[in-house]
């Protein structure tokens, strides 16, 4: 098959161009919105539980789930799907377990719940440092994956993609703040949600609208291996490790807890939840059929050779099926996707350096709006650029292993500190301090260790630690360092503010 | 941040059987809610490494039971959120609001 990809042609530049100047002239009515910190970090706490669920699905479903599924699918068959399945998992849980307290309790950032009622410089440190390392691996993987990844769709050179990346979303969050940040994810998942939707519908119109005599057309060509699970499971304790770490990881995203704080009460949050659950779990229900329709129609050896991963199946079987404007569309929504999520990324970020680090570590809590505002614009900027120097940097890199890293350090350093800090009483600053710093630095020694990088990058004969996915180890651990230090330390007034907190932590009163 | 709080706490809802039993119950259907999620999906997982053949066979056409079962995970997860928020609007939001409303009396 001839392919229009890696040429920029008409419809891919225009529908670009037109996602672009959509976004700033979104960006630009919100600058003129976002005068006080409550609006640039929580969009003035307005946003709709409706809006708020398509924003929470445009921050989770990046460009990694979109094309990196369908191109699993295509080539892997099953497990792809059974991968499919650990991404959804963790909104259930962020529902029953975080959801509501860390609305009530908190105001800008998680570190505001952990920090609540210890003591604000150590845990405000740590918390921080938790959420930047887990955005830095984060934000590392979605860059060089846009770099890549614009390369290819565009033909554009790798460094000149990173640095539009970065420069079109610091213009999102240095003049548009969260509201602005916020429209820019509703966009882009209403558009994902479409496009993926249409592509289903041609797939399937090929098939006569049946699912099964498309599963039929693929065991066809692949064999029934297709439809079967493969490698993924092998090792059952790794395959529950991952899973780990995929749902539990959702609750220590920054910049997804951060979402909850844009919404006006615990109920609004409440209700996002259940909007970006149904949107995420239809998202990752129908995207399996673009991935077998990639492997009947395009084939899996030309999804392989325009691209080793498997990346451009969904871009592929989009061309074929809707000619090169669908293929320029699909593309143009793949770049959003990434602008998106890398916008999100950079405003946790900023919000951790400015709003936990600056106001509150050093500065005591005790500095004006405005110095809170240039400072927060001018952490957006630092945080935006480093990105931009990382993805330059690890180019040509396998970066695969780090949205897995990032999820282990969220679930083992950001995850058990917040959960102790709402549910235990007992649970004190040192707690804290240890907790974080256990997991997240115990999830990325085990990564370095486990065959993901001692092996395939370092090439040694075999593994110090044995799983590739760390959580089922650091996860506990991150509990236990967090439980014995608290009960090895006395902090007699963390524990009676825990008892105080509760009103707010149950009914809201006093919630921001 | 805490120090605004903590004049306006009303010690008797605090400590109103009331509110406990409200927490109580809170965390139980929570607790609840996240051990079916367990089951429903570590328990596809171990399904999937302990029985490859039942995963693997077809039930109608080419259509496997393990296709089924991964639709049926997203499907679950998302039903179990929906109990949750249906159990939370009927019965959380006004056991909240009744005392929200007792605390501002007081």
């Amino acid at each position: 098959m001839q392919t229009a990809l890696g040429t920029p042609t008409l419809s891919a530049v225009l529908s670009f161009l037109l996602i672009v100047v959509l976004t700033l002239a979104v960006t630009y009515w919100a600058a003129r919105r976002t005068r006080s910190t409550r609006e640039f970090y929580a969009a003035g706490r307005s946003v709709s539980p409706l809006q708020n669920g398509l924003a929470l699905a445009g921050d989770y479903m990046s460009a990694a789930s979109f094309l990196g599924i369908t191109g699993l699918v295509a080539l892997r068959g099953y497990d792809g799907m059974i991968y499919a399945t650990g991404w959804l998992v963790g909104w259930p849980a962020l529902m029953f377990l975080i959801a509501e307290p860390l609305r009530n309790l908190g105001k800008f950032t998680f570190a505001d719940v952990v920090a609540f009622r210890l003591r604000q410089v150590p845990v405000r440190i740590a918390a921080a440092f938790g959420a930047i390392l887990t955005l830095l691996f984060y934000v590392l993987a979605q860059m060089v994956g846009a770099g890549n990844l614009i390369a290819l769709m565009f033909g554009l050179r790798y460094e000149w993609a990173v640095i539009g990346v970065g420069a079109v979303m610091l213009a999102y969050v240095l003049f548009g703040g969260m509201i602005a940040t916020t429209w820019v994810q509703i966009i882009k998942a209403i558009l994902l949600l479409f496009g993926v939707t249409l592509l289903t519908i041609l797939v399937l119109a090929r098939f006569g609208f049946s699912p099964d005599s498309l599963y039929a057309a693929v065991a066809g060509g692949y064999g029934h291996a297709a439809l079967e699970p493969g490698g993924l499971v092998s090792d059952p304790i790794d395959a529950v490790s991952l899973g780990l770490a995929l749902m539990f990881g959702l609750l220590g995203l920054p910049h997804i807890l951060m979402r909850f704080y844009t919404v006006p009460d615990a109920r609004a949050a409440r209700t996002s939840v259940l909007y970006a659950t149904g949107f995420i779990g239809y998202f990752y229900l129908i995207i399996p059929i673009v991935g077998f329709g990639a492997s009947v129609l395009v084939g899996r050896d030309i999804i392989r050779k325009v691209d080793a991963g498997g990346n451009m199946a969904a871009p592929l079987v989009a061309e074929l099926l809707g000619g090169t404007p669908f293929l320029g569309f699909i593309a143009a929504v793949a770049f959003a996707t990434i602008l998106a999520v890398v916008a999100g990324l950079t405003l946790a970020g900023a919000s951790a350096l400015s709003h936990d680090i600056f106001t509150h570590a050093i500065r005591k809590g005790a500095a004006s709006e405005q110095d809170q505002i240039r400072v927060a614009r001018v952490a957006t900027l630092v945080f935006g650029i480093v990105a931009v120097i990382l993805g330059i940097l690890f180019k040509g890199q396998n970066v695969a292993f780090m949205v897995g890293l990032a999820f282990a350090i969220a679930a083992s350093g950001n995850f058990p500190a917040l959960l102790l800090s709402i549910v235990w009483p007992r649970f004190n600053t040192a707690g804290a301090v240890w907790s974080i710093l256990t997991g997240a630095l115990l999830s990325v020694i085990l990564i370095v260790l486990s065959p993901t990088i001692w092996v395939d990058l370092l090439h040694h004969a075999s593994a110090v630690f044995p799983l590739r996915n760390p959580a089922i180890v650091s996860m506990p651990a991150g509990f236990i360092a967090g439980a014995l230090a608290s009960l090895v330390t006395s902090e007699p007034g963390a524990e009676a503010k825990f008892h105080d907190e509760k009103l707010r932590t149950y009914l809201g009163i006093g919630a921001e | 941040m805490y120090d605004a709080g903590v004049k306006n706490i009303d010690r008797d809802v605090l400590r109103s059987e009331e509110f406990r039993a409200l927490v109580w119950r809170r965390w139980r259907v929570s607790l609840v809610l996240t051990l079916l999620l367990f089951v429903l999906y570590y328990g596809y997982i171990l399904l999937i490494a302990a029985n490859r053949q039942l995963v693997s066979r077809s039930v109608v056409g080419s259509t496997t039971i393990g296709i089924l079962l991964a639709a049926g995970v997203i499907v679950g997860a998302w039903a179990l959120t929906a109990a949750y928020v249906v159990w939370a609007n009927r019965h959380y939001d006004p056991a909240v609001s009744h005392l929200r409303r007792r605390a501002a009396a007081e």
